[in-house]
């Protein structure tokens, strides 16, 4: 039997596709379509009613879906260093007009050639797997997957209409990420990460579009100082001009007052379901949240997607009343997992973590997203918190509260080749969860979407020992009690 | 009537087997100098009942650890982690011991220890520097056996630096040592140093506290152990039965699993 979708799950995978798709309809209607950096304050695009894409969140889609590699690997051709962030190197790749495509069947009319190595085992009507000559287990042809081959969107655009054109261009990978249309404008806070200054710098100077930049020092101080908050509010109302100058609209005060209800309210809801893994045992599996993180990112100033966290709430209450959870297996034990997720092997990272009873009942995302503001100031002192723009005095708080709050016995680090600012401070704050919580830590090495830099023997050992750490502790605390 | 449990460690590098009496006393034991996915598991199993001139049928309990640990799913019991598995054997033989350093084939591991159970721990990441494949690559560029490193090392009358941490790098940087005429053991000297301080950066982020002790087989490597001790300021202890030590927690904890199962 399928597995059961609640309706709030379906409510928010609906907001994200619909982005998705306004954004290509915008694009077909010739307006103008952006791309921004996650935490760029989306409430000026929402004034202007500006169609945005969100490049971190679909290079995460990319990699979830197997084609980081081909995608990193291009712009390494294209001269990018493989030191450079994944997520950065898929969005360059896609800038410049690369894609993950199909490998077309030139012999037939129609088709692709079909890669032999995929597909699962082929099994009889008795549930047996079915053998070839060689005793080998036959696949199971409906399964199998054509070759991935990087196409040019550019060349394809140039070529002259006909079956040629349209063949390659139904070839291109048919999710909605790798479909997105190119950038008429990119808008970029760097508050997120560094790396996202040169990124974007990048990708306006490769397509010659207009790049709106909000620069946000990082925060040494526990809260952000006023110098920065000024520096930063002129930035908002530079960029109010510049999108007046794009768009040739006028600020529309009571459009961008209304986003900022939105997103609020948006954030309020998040935090509600993000609290939900307060509960032991928690009704949701914290992998969830990775997945909902799309809506938080691609929504937040839209009612649809305040609207669908509230459903999903309403969903993970009837988890409670009827003691159900959507975490596939009984939770054992809880962790705090610190990192973006390694997207090409969310299965890998999974099995081990399921195999051991482990739930992920803490993300750093919750107080990342969970922003709400009552005027500008304070909306502009939101956005200068983000994981890597804090001080790892404010990290630590940030972490360690939900820790708290959320009831875990271990912490598992993801070491994220693609993120060095938030890999390189971890080690501190691996040593002060262990000191002030008393729960063990693993680190292990992997990459958010470089599935090059990712080892499952290394992870599995890790996660082992994490989870004979635990036990030992929990052996320790009964026998204290 | 006795308890007999059965360890295994299969490593990336080698198998090694240890049979324990009650869970105290060591009555066979084997190493074979290959690990996992090749035939040296079922070797080192085979030499381990010759050793004592036991049988399977005569083992309580068996527990596989190592990195090759879930490739024995058909003749052990159950599986651990080389992490638990090393905190344990080092603690049967140094029951004071709060600070555990691995050397392995392919990773280096810093356990932390409270009465004689591991709390947390520390790793290499993906890099291949400071493992005993670093030493092996080496000793091979050097001409000379990896175990006789440490007599070798010791003989070294100046100290040069093998600053690279990356293996491949840190070949090149022995070759063009070797090219300029330095004394090979000076060069040893200087790797031994290398890995040591790839070791100790590891071995503070968990604190370090005495006893340390360190286990594998690299810990029969003289000139790194000193150079851990240098780096750590702390003495290092290790034993002869070091490269068994993975071996020997899995065949402790088995002796406990089994007197649970007898218990039941």
């Amino acid at each position: 039997m399928a597995k059961q979708v609640s309706p709030g799950v379906l409510a928010l995978r609906k907001v994200v596709d619909d982005v998705y798709a306004d954004a290509r309809e915008a694009k077909k209607q010739g307006k103008l379509v952006g791309w921004s950096s996650s935490k760029f304050p989306c409430e000026l695009a929402e004034a202007f009613d500006l169609n945005i894409m969100y490049p971190e969140n679909q290079a995460a889609g990319i990699a979830a879906q197997r084609d980081g590699e081909i995608m990193c690997q291009a712009a390494e051709d294209l001269g990018f260093d493989n030191d450079i962030c994944g997520y950065a190197r898929i969005s360059l790749a896609y800038a410049a007009g690369k894609r993950a495509a199909r490998k077309i069947d030139w012999s037939k009319e129609d088709g692709y050639v079909i890669n032999p190595a995929t597909g699962k085992p082929l099994k009889d009507e008795n549930g047996n797997v079915v053998l070839d000559e060689n005793g080998k287990p036959k696949k199971d042809p409906k399964t199998q997957t054509p070759y991935i081959v990087l196409e040019d969107i550019h060349e394809i655009e140039a070529l002259p209409e006909g079956r040629e054109k349209e063949r390659r261009l139904e070839s291109i990978q048919p999710y909605k990420q790798m479909r997105i249309p190119q950038p008429d404008f990119v808008l970029c806070c760097n508050n997120i990460c560094n790396c996202m200054t040169k990124w974007y710098e990048n990708i306006a100077r490769m397509c010659n579009i207009p790049l709106i930049m909000i620069d946000v020092p990082y925060n040494n101080t526990m809260d952000p100082n006023p110098e920065n908050v000024t520096y930063i509010r002129a930035q908002f109302d530079n960029a109010i001009h510049q999108l007046e100058e794009l768009t040739g609209k006028k600020f529309d005060q009571a459009k961008f007052e209304h986003a900022c209800a939105q997103a609020n309210r948006t954030a309020q809801n998040w935090l509600k379901v993000c609290n939900y893994l307060q509960y032991k045992p928690a009704p949701l599996s914290g992998f969830d949240l990775f997945n909902h993180m799309a809506d938080v990112v691609t929504a937040r100033g839209k009612k649809e997607a305040a609207d669908a966290f509230d459903l999903l709430a309403e969903d993970l209450e009837k988890n409670i009343k009827e003691g159900t959870s959507t975490l596939p297996f009984p939770e054992q034990y809880r962790v705090m997992f610190e990192g973006i997720p390694c997207w090409p092997k969310l299965p890998n990272l999974f099995k081990p973590l399921k195999a051991n009873g482990i739930n992920v009942t803490a993300v750093v995302y919750a107080p990342a997203f969970g922003f709400v503001y009552n005027n500008m100031d304070e909306m502009v002192s939101a956005y200068c918190k983000a994981p890597n723009s804090v001080s790892i005095e404010k990290g630590v708080e940030w972490r360690e509260g939900i820790c708290r709050e959320n009831k875990v016995d271990g912490v598992l680090v993801h070491y994220n080749r693609s993120c060095k600012p938030w890999s390189g401070y971890m080690a501190e704050m691996q040593r002060r969860f262990t000191a002030d919580l008393g729960v063990p830590c693993a680190g292990f090495d992997g990459d958010q979407a470089d599935p090059r830099n990712f080892n499952e023997a290394q992870y599995e050992t890790r996660v082992q020992g994490l989870v004979e750490a635990m036990q030992i502790r929990a052996e320790k605390l009964e026998a204290q009690a | 009537m006795s308890i007999y449990t059965l360890g295994i460690d299969v490593g990336s590098t080698a198998s090694k087997c240890i049979i324990l009496k009650d869970g105290t006393e060591i009555v066979g034991k084997s190493l074979i100098d290959v690990g996992a996915g090749t035939s040296g598991p079922a070797r080192a199993i085979e030499a381990a009942f010759e050793s004592c001139g036991m049988k399977a049928s005569d083992m309580a309990y068996t527990l596989a650890t190592g990195y090759g640990r879930n490739s024995l799913e058909n003749i052990a019991d159950s599986q651990m982690s080389e992490l638990s598995c090393h905190a344990k054997g080092a603690s049967f033989l140094f029951p004071d011991v709060r600070t555990v350093i691995d050397i392995g084939g392919q990773d280096v591991k810093a356990l932390h220890i409270e009465n004689g159970a591991m709390v947390n721990f520390q790793m290499n990441d993906k890099c291949a520097a400071g493992t005993g494949r670093f030493l092996d690559v080496m000793a091979k560029v050097l001409e000379v056996e990896v175990n006789d490193l440490g007599d070798l090392g010791a003989q070294s009358t100046k100290r040069i630096a093998i600053s690279s941490t990356c293996t491949v790098f840190a070949e090149s940087e022995v070759i063009s040592q070797l090219s300029m005429g330095t004394d090979k053991r000076d060069i040893i000297n200087g790797i031994h140093h290398s890995v040591a301080n790839r070791v100790v950066g590891l071995v503070n982020r968990i604190g370090v506290q005495d006893r340390v002790v360190m286990t594998g087989g690299v810990a029969q490597n003289k000139g790194i152990v000193a150079a851990l001790e240098e780096g750590l300021g702390h003495t290092v202890y290790t034993s002869p039965l070091t490269q068994y030590n993975g071996a020997l927690g899995a065949a402790l904890f088995a002796y406990q699993k089994a007197l649970r199962n007898v218990n039941k």
